[in-house]
């Protein structure tokens, strides 16, 4: 980043998305969008705005508004990703990955496989995630789900600069990307009262691509690790200076950028150094990916382990609407730096 | 450049080819020589030769977990089809497809889909590459009555629809998804109804009759070729078969079976090439033995090739 302060602007997510999208599409005329409400005139530009105005440059043949029909956004997609297109497709809210699953899970994560490697499926999803008081069904982080199946590749962005560069790099990728967004990190206006961050970020004028499977320390530190994605980084982040401050703890922050393939080198390097693990998201505790991060830490770093892996996630129940009940659920935290606190006790 | 329209007697070869390579590989599972299970295609052939017969190698299906029809009338060889089924490494997926996904790119074949209206979405993004890309490639998808149930085949249908896609659905209606008979599932007897419902054209066929089924087929591809959108055709027609491997049919009747048999596509134009002059016994008798030599070939070569390396089998799920 530090190179690029010449030509440098201030973005929020969405926007950086967007010009994640608009240089791919100028750069490539393989790659389009499809999706519900995108390129209406009149519309949104997509559920959370990231779309808006691109129909003037690019117009309707290449940004494809779509019935409500998830699976057969998610099918074109995959049958124009199998004919060398590079289609970028839109969910409006992460819940509605599970109408498209098989679309997902036994064609796009398999075509290439069944294929005996003659065909690719280079495709990406974009989906947001997180809960936002919108309760049980427009609330979830179901990123684990993916996160399970062999073939594609799951992103998490947390920010405008990560955001835009890994979007760049998942379009030109040759396999199936799932690409989750958290809504309180868009950037949108008014969003503050429901804990919306304000991560407008230096974004490089020039060109520029983060890989995809590499994870980003955020903050360096030795006696803990922490590894969290989206707006529980954020929460991690403030914890950890709060510890420092109050406490004498220092946290190293993971933001693994990539859930699946996970960057498990730089996460066992941290690891080795300060022999405590703690591992945060909002998708549910059960299951949910910090599972396969303990457990492979168990697996390959238990000799240099000083106490127990925790996780901290959201609690086991479907995501309830009021907020009180939201807050009770998510990892928020309280709750982060009681399990920092613990393992470093 | 249009293919070469294929004589009467290349499609009665071909049917043939299909039947007999389903008979010889029906017998070569019992021996316990092709693993897995098998979901066969004999009876319902006019209809894959028949619209196969109106595509070029550049235009694409989508198949079943009953492809095996599908995969030869679209180009597969036999020798990479049989291969595929005994999960060798010169098989068209190199033995990582198997029975129920036969599919080779190099002739317009994806791996066929096996779960019932996978392709029925699948077929939508064909057809939207061909029309971002501006060229006159035709998408079709087969797939049988069983998926007009599934949401897929509504959600693909209505998206080709309004999107005016070069697509064409093909149903094979043979009466029955697995054991379970269209009346009991649908109160409207006619799937090309359901295509009028997102005004698609639906047209409902003797599926048994590899001429009508090949003339249909190739107005329905003129038409999405010259950017006229979908068509659905419905053809008629009966699996002579079990469902899959462990199928003893007790819920057909044997005298709807001897209907059917009697109706046999293949039967019918061989009656019709000799009543026309267009072939005598001693040709189609040739033919026939030409047909199985090929097919003897394919278990000779699918036998003698190699298994693929199961060091591999770790490192395929990316590219």
């Amino acid at each position: 980043m530090s190179e690029a302060a010449a030509g440098t602007r201030r973005l929020t997510v969405g926007e950086a998305l967007r010009e994640a999208v608009a240089e791919e599409m100028r750069r490539d005329e393989s790659v389009f969008l499809i999706g519900e409400d995108i390129g209406i005139e009149g519309g949104f530009g997509g559920a959370f705005g990231v779309y808006l105005g691109l129909t003037d440059e690019f117009g309707h043949g290449r940004i494809v508004d779509t019935p409500i029909s998830e699976k057969a956004i998610a099918g074109a997609a995959v049958g124009a990703a199998l004919m060398g297109m590079r289609p970028v497709a839109d969910m409006q809210y992460s819940d509605f990955l599970f109408e498209c699953m098989d679309e997902l899970v036994n064609q796009a994560a398999k075509m290439r496989a069944m294929s005996g490697g003659r065909l690719r499926v280079p495709l990406v999803m974009r989906a947001p995630v997180g809960a936002t008081t919108r309760g049980a069904q427009h609330g979830q982080s179901p990123e684990s789900y993916f996160v399970h199946v062999p073939g594609l590749k799951v992103v998490c962005a947390s920010d405008a600069y990560h955001a835009k560069g890994l979007l760049k790099s998942a379009i030109r990728d040759d396999n199936p990307v799932l690409f989750f967004e958290h809504k309180l990190l868009y950037g949108s206006k008014g969003r503050e009262q429901a804990g919306g961050l304000d991560l407008i970020v230096e974004v490089p004028e020039e060109e520029y691509l983060v890989p995809l499977g590499r994870a980003v320390v955020k903050r360096v530190g030795t006696d803990v690790t922490v590894v969290a994605t989206h707006v529980s980084l954020y929460r991690c982040l403030a914890v950890a200076e709060e510890l420092a401050t109050g406490n004498g703890i220092e946290c190293e922050v993971i933001d693994p950028l990539t859930l699946l393939p996970l960057d498990t080198e730089t996460i066992w390097a941290s690891l080795r150094k300060t022999g405590r693990l703690v591992i945060v998201h909002e998708d549910t505790l059960t299951g949910g990916w910090g599972a396969e991060v303990a457990a492979r830490a168990a697996d390959e770093c238990l000799y240099h382990l000083e106490a127990p892996i925790k996780r901290v996630a959201a609690h086991d129940v479907p995501v309830p609407y009021a907020p009180v009940l939201e807050q009770a659920v998510v990892p928020g935290t309280e709750r982060i730096r009681a399990a920092i606190l613990e393992v470093c006790g | 450049m249009p293919p070469e329209p294929p004589s009467t007697v290349d499609l009665f070869r071909q049917m043939l080819l299909i039947r007999r390579f389903e008979e010889r590989v029906y017998y070569l599972f019992l021996e316990g020589e092709i693993p897995g299970t098998l979901h066969q295609y004999q009876g319902q052939e006019a209809v894959a030769v028949g619209v196969c017969s109106t595509l070029r190698t550049d235009d694409w299906i989508t198949s079943t977990h009953r492809p095996h029809g599908h995969a030869l009338a679209k180009g597969v060889t036999p020798r990479a089809a049989m291969a595929e089924l005994y999960g060798k490494e010169t098989g068209c997926c190199r033995g990582r497809g198997g029975s129920m996904h036969l599919g080779d790119p190099d002739v317009g074949m994806l791996p066929a889909i096996a779960i019932v209206g996978g392709g029925n979405t699948v077929v939508t993004g064909l057809g939207l590459a061909f029309k971002l890309r501006r060229t006159d490639q035709v998408a079709v998808c087969f797939f049988g009555d069983g998926a007009t149930n599934e949401g897929a085949f509504h959600e693909g249908l209505n998206f080709a629809a309004v999107q005016g896609l070069p697509v064409v659905f093909v149903c094979e209606n043979n009466g029955y998804g697995a054991s379970t008979p269209w009346d009991r599932v649908s109160l409207v007897s006619s799937v090309a109804a359901r295509a009028e419902a997102y005004g698609v054209p639906g047209r409902t066929l003797d599926g048994m009759d590899v001429l009508m089924v090949r003339e249909a087929a190739a107005e329905a591809v003129a038409n999405a070729r010259a950017g006229r959108g979908p068509t659905l055709l419905e053809c008629l027609t009966y699996r002579f078969v079990g469902h899959s491997r462990s199928d003893a049919r007790g819920y057909r009747s044997r005298d709807e079976e001897a209907e059917w048999l009697a109706r046999d596509p293949i039967e019918r134009l061989r009656r019709r090439l000799l009543e026309g002059g267009d072939a005598d016994e001693g040709t189609l008798g040739r033919l026939l033995e030409d047909v199985d030599a090929v097919v003897e070939d394919a278990v000779e070569f699918a036998r003698s090739s190699p298994d693929p390396d199961p060091t591999e089998a770790l490192g395929e799920a990316y590219v």
